[in-house]
């Protein structure tokens, strides 16, 4: 099967200093992955060379349209991190999914009744349809993602890419988003994702990459999560535990020289937890 | 009582009302995107900028649309370019292009001191001074964006909201740069007669930075800009005939009136909001 996403022998750096060296990475059609690494391994960095908004210093990146977009090269839906949104800026959350459809709408600044249709099926297929008139800025952490899912789904993508959707949201709504994505990828499309999450990842994503700098290893969570591979892209001291046919990592705790106080409860307050127990 | 129609009868003043509310309402538009792209500074500085080719023009003895609009131009280019392509910010650039820009115009003004009066009105506006021809010019550049807003709408609107996403998207986010570089150096060129070289910069913010206290919506934010510029153009003229003060002054003060008034307003209503907020909660 052709790859959907070549990556070969691709190097940069933003200096002089190399950000990713000799990386090969292959996605297929259909497969969802998680580009895992601590902060400065070049996740974000390889992320926006393969959407092409930053070009290799050596190597390559080759995007292989499939079915009806082989003529016009595959559509990429991209979900960026929501630290880097404007959230000021004056746009609703219709006008925001409508984005995706930039290239692909009428020649007028209104949408079309189809565009309309499309963005109201993906808003209601996500659960936030009722929102649509809002304001970007007056929605929770987790539905704000779902805003910029949309706006990636829309495009109708073959690839979705998505930068860290997981950061900067309650458990709960990580979850969610994940499940979303399982969803999602089990009807066809190709996901690549990055996250700090390794348990989410372990528990959600079936192939995930470890980086720093370079592919450490990749594979299955159950293959590719072990403690030599960790402590090598992480440089520190992890711990993998598997439990119950979970797979857990945690940096190993080691001891801190910190002073025990416990806190006495303020009258009328919230019992404290030894309370309740009792 | 005031007989609005009175000044009608001379045609500088019919030249200067039209003038008025089509820079009023050009600057409205242009200012919504410079505004949210955090770059209201560039206003100011091309404006300069201008100034320097308009002098160069005057000595090149080439036309003052076509010098003038050309250096603009190319000053606005250069300033996207730099921001682009180093990790020089927009303020820094804008400050070391535009000032170069402007110290070349006072150079030769001071070299060729016999034409130093000839800027007074590229400095400071003189709506007594516009032409038939000024006002023709004006309509066209103001037709001329309104229209390559409109077909260029989406690609703009996402280029000034997250230009790094934009492109993924499919959008040419340099060419939509260089399209909204032309388009500014225009709407300055046709600015400069009515407003002068000092009040742009308020003349494209001001309005701009009024709308979004108003709304949350970008297409209400264009709407309102544009109206607050056309208005405050018509009474600034107004004022300007009846006062006898300078147009781009009494226009320009007039917008900074409107936004105070509105910057009150909006606090107030915030503060009423807060407070039933915390009566409910109480």
């Amino acid at each position: 099967m052709q790859p959907l996403v070549e990556v070969n022998n691709l190097s940069f750096g933003y200096g002089a200093e190399p950000v990713l060296e000799q990386v090969n990475l292959h996605l297929h059609p259909g497969q969802f992955a998680a580009l895992v690494g601590p902060s400065g391994a070049g996740k974000t960095t390889l992320l926006k060379l393969i959407l092409g908004t930053l070009k290799p210093t050596r190597g390559e990146v080759r995007i292989h349209a499939a079915g009806d977009h082989r003529e016009s090269g595959p559509r990429v839906g991209y979900v960026p991190q929501l630290e880097t949104v404007d959230w000021n800026f004056p746009v609703t959350v219709e006008q925001v999914v409508l984005m995706g459809r930039v290239q692909m709408s009428g020649p007028w600044p209104w949408p079309s009744p189809v565009e309309r249709r499309l963005v109201q099926g993906v808003l209601e297929q996500l659960g936030i349809r009722q929102f649509a008139q809002r304001h970007i800025r007056d929605l929770s952490g987790g539905q704000q993602q779902r805003v910029f899912l949309a706006r990636a789904l829309v495009a109708q993508p073959e690839l979705l890419v998505l930068d860290e959707p997981t950061t900067g949201v309650d458990m709960r709504t990580a979850e969610s988003v994940l499940h979303m994505l399982g969803d999602l990828n089990s009807k066809g499309m190709t996901i690549l994702l990055t996250t700090h999450d390794l348990n989410a990842a372990a528990a959600h994503v079936p192939w995930v990459i470890c980086l720093n700098r370079r592919v450490v290893a990749q594979g299955a969570p159950e293959e590719a999560f072990t403690e030599p591979v960790l402590n090598e892209t992480y440089q520190g001291d992890m711990m993998v535990i598997r439990q119950d046919g979970m797979l857990f990592v945690q940096q190993r705790p080691h001891g801190h020289g910190y002073r025990s106080v416990v806190p006495q409860p303020v009258p009328g307050d919230v019992p404290a937890l030894a309370e309740v127990r009792a | 009582m005031i007989d609005f129609w009175r000044p009608f009868q001379f045609e500088f003043f019919r030249n200067g009302m039209l003038s008025a509310v089509l820079v009023g309402g050009l600057c409205g538009l242009i200012g919504v995107y410079i505004v949210l792209r955090g770059m209201s500074y560039i206003g100011h500085g091309l404006s300069h900028a201008i100034f320097g080719g308009a002098v160069v023009a005057f000595v090149l003895s080439w036309n003052f649309y076509v010098g003038a609009g050309l250096w603009g131009f190319l000053a606005a280019v250069l300033i996207n370019q730099t921001v682009r392509r180093t990790r020089i910010g927009a303020d820094a650039a804008i400050g070391v292009i535009t000032t170069a820009s402007f110290a070349v115009g006072v150079a030769l003004v001071s070299r060729y001191r016999h034409f130093t009066r000839s800027f007074d009105a590229a400095l400071f506006g003189n709506i007594l001074g516009v032409t038939g021809q000024d006002v023709l010019v004006i309509l066209c550049v103001t037709v001329l964006v309104s229209l390559l807003v409109f077909i260029f709408y989406k690609q703009l609107l996402f280029t000034t909201f997250d230009s790094a996403v934009a492109e993924v998207y499919g959008v040419k986010t340099a060419w939509v740069d260089t399209l909204f570089a032309l388009i500014l150096a225009a709407a300055l060129i046709a600015s400069m007669q009515i407003l002068g070289v000092t009040l742009i910069a308020a003349a494209l913010v001001i309005p701009a930075i009024t709308a979004r206290l108003m709304t949350d919506s970008f297409n209400r934010m264009i709407v309102l800009s544009v109206g607050i510029g056309a208005l405050t153009g018509v009474l600034g003229m107004y004022a300007s005939y009846y006062a006898d003060i300078a147009s781009g002054a009494s226009i320009v003060l007039l917008q900074a009136s409107v936004f105070i008034v509105v910057l009150i307003i909006t606090s107030l209503q915030k503060r009423t909001a807060h407070r039933s907020i915390n009566a409910d909660i109480a």
